[in-house]
């Protein structure tokens, strides 16, 4: 025990003298939590548009005012006629023009029935889609108040209630995969670091000849990383609970049990690279393209896995941070026990016992 | 078995794949000698040395060192052996003392016996002025003598030196020897393996291994009459051509 202490009191001296690891493990996190939370985000906000009013009347006038007022529009500039629409977008200052027509009102009220054109500047398809799906709501909300006395005879009213996240909050659905892949960065990239690093100084060799058993090496050089990541797992709720109000419906315990599991996951991973890489370099190389992108691209951390090609959905099936993000956010949005999740959990700790079970015989092929 | 010859090695044998990196070697060490082992890089001297430290398993053959059977008890003869690697190996982002307190922790020396060895350590040494700074920042001649010191903390029966003096200048290295010597004035075992053939003028007994077979072994004075050279340069240059 007393050997253990000192092993990793030296591991400590290691993480806490080199910069870039601090970094990596401190600085990252926090960075990356607010990066996603504040900057990146699915919602429209203050979107800078222009108008080109052919009628300026009263109706488009009324409307041209709910626009502005919205909290999801900023009215730039008006244009004041077709030709210049292309230059509008060219010089890339606004996202969409709206064109009213000639005689709005008139033609509302002769023909019921008058049209706007939304141009949209689609180079970001996903912000030209919400764009139009915005003003369309409002021009909706609009004419519902128009035709408030008017009762219409066939009427489908959809009520659309979005569970789990009422307000869309895109936050809602970052923590869950920022949280997956700090956790995946400092377990498996760190860990498989210091491993390889060991082996790079040949210091490695000292600690075999040590009378130190391999497991002991072994888990002396993952404690500490244990420890950090629970410490980042805690740093990461705690500011996403009280800086983006994320809720966690569900046990708080059952929560740290189920990032524990991850971490001892993704930490069985960084010594299974740690044991096919000889250098530092190639670990890092490793963790970075075999681990973290599959876990941004593949983990429906971003891209929902169901509108994937099926080959795709195949594979993400062996990507443990898939698991992970079904798991928290049915315990932070949705407020599961573990009667729903353990489908999830089991497989975690199937793919856990496969990794360290692989790591054990590649470390006992390289001592033959 | 005889209690003098402390490492005893019949027949051992290391075979990966097709090659043959250790062909059937039988030798002796005694008590307190100094143990050159020679040959060129990829004669099968660092892999023979794996074997008798417990970091590879043997094909075939049998092996004993410091009493045990490196089959059945590895683990006994770690606590009895010292190493160090070519790769001079301690931690650079350590200091002087930290890196003594740890290699001292790994052995199961108590917090006490480490303070006292390390004082005397740091003393025979002179790096008192650098015992509080990173290894890191030490001339590598000062890190191979710490390193080979922080070996024998725990005083080891036999100490393995793999290669101990590469990349450094004559006049380290032969202070380096004078370390050597005091360690196997009080009863240590040196295990050194080496391509300085000055060096091995230095040593009580030689091996030279080419081609993984041990082709000649004995006191440097003798290995030079019978291959009828001026120095062990010449023995082994003979040796190598055959």
């Amino acid at each position: 025990m007393k050997r253990f202490i000192g092993f990793i009191k030296k591991e400590f001296y290691h993480i806490f003298r080199d910069r870039r690891s601090l970094f990596i493990l401190f600085g990252m996190p926090i960075a990356q939590i607010l990066l996603f939370g504040f900057a990146i985000t699915n919602e429209i906000n203050n979107v800078n548009i222009a108008i080109l009013d052919h009628s300026k009347d009263a109706t488009t006038t009324e409307i041209i005012n709910k626009i502005a007022a919205s909290k999801y529009f900023s009215i730039k500039q008006m244009v004041t006629n077709e030709a210049d629409i292309a230059s509008v977008f060219q010089k890339g200052h606004v996202k969409a023009v709206l064109n009213f027509e000639k005689d709005f009102s008139k033609n509302l009220i002769k023909d019921h029935k008058a049209t706007i054109q939304i141009i949209t500047d689609a180079t970001d398809p996903n912000t030209a889609n919400t764009i139009s799906n915005y003003v369309n709501a409002i021009l909706q909300q609009y004419q519902k108040q128009l035709n408030k006395d008017i009762t219409i005879a066939y009427q489908i009213v959809p009520e659309t209630r979005m569970v789990y996240n009422p307000e869309l909050k895109s936050v809602y659905m970052f923590v869950p995969g920022v949280m997956t892949i700090i956790l995946m960065l400092v377990s498996a990239m760190m860990t498989s670091i210091s491993i390889t690093r060991e082996k790079e100084l040949g210091t490695m060799e000292i600690l075999l000849v040590s009378p130190l058993k391999p497991i002991q090496v072994i888990v002396g050089k993952v404690f500490p990383y244990i420890f950090l990541s629970i410490i980042n797992a805690v740093v990461i709720v705690v500011l996403s609970i009280f800086i983006f109000n994320m809720p966690v419906q569900g046990s708080l315990f059952l929560l740290a049990l189920e990032s524990v599991l991850f971490i001892i996951t993704a930490l069985a991973l960084g010594i299974l690279i740690s044991t096919i890489s000889a250098t530092q370099q190639t670990a890092m190389m490793i963790s970075l393209m075999g681990l973290m992108l599959p876990v941004i691209l593949l983990s429906g951390f971003i891209f929902p896995i169901s509108s994937m090609p099926l080959p795709l959905q195949m594979i993400s099936n062996i990507i443990p941070a898939k698991w992970f993000i079904i798991i928290i956010k049915g315990i932070m949005l949705k407020g599961v026990g573990l009667q729903f999740i353990w489908k999830e959990t089991l497989i975690l700790l199937g793919m856990t016992v496969f990794f360290i079970g692989l790591s054990v015989k590649k470390y006992k092929i390289r001592l033959e | 078995m005889n209690t003098n010859k402390v490492i005893q090695v019949e027949g051992l044998t290391k075979v990966f794949g097709d090659f043959t990196a250790v062909n059937a070697i039988t030798f002796h060490v005694k008590k307190g000698e100094i143990f050159g082992f020679l040959g060129a890089n990829g004669a099968g001297k660092t892999t023979a040395m794996k074997m008798l430290i417990g970091i590879s398993n043997p094909t075939s053959g049998k092996a004993n060192v410091a009493g045990y059977n490196v089959f059945t008890h590895a683990e006994n003869i770690k606590k009895n052996i010292g190493y160090m690697s070519q790769k001079f190996a301690l931690y650079d982002d350590l200091t002087v003392k930290e890196n003594i307190t740890f290699f001292g922790g790994i052995y199961g020396l108590s917090r006490k016996r480490i303070k006292e060895k390390s004082e005397v350590l740091i003393k025979e040494l002179g790096l008192e002025k650098v015992e509080n700074k990173l290894v890191g920042s030490l001339p590598l001649g000062w890190k191979q003598k710490l390193s080979f010191s922080v070996s024998l903390l725990h005083n080891p029966k036999i100490v393995f030196l793999d290669e101990p003096t590469g990349g450094v200048d004559p006049i380290t290295r032969r202070q380096f020897w004078e370390l050597i010597y005091k360690a196997a004035n009080q009863g240590t075992t040196v295990f050194v393996t080496t391509h300085y053939m000055d060096e091995a003028e230095y040593c009580d007994r030689v091996s030279i291994m080419v081609n993984g077979r041990i082709e000649a072994l004995d006191t440097p004075k003798k290995l030079k009459e019978q291959f009828k050279a001026e120095n062990m340069n010449d023995v082994f240059l003979k040796l190598a051509r055959e």
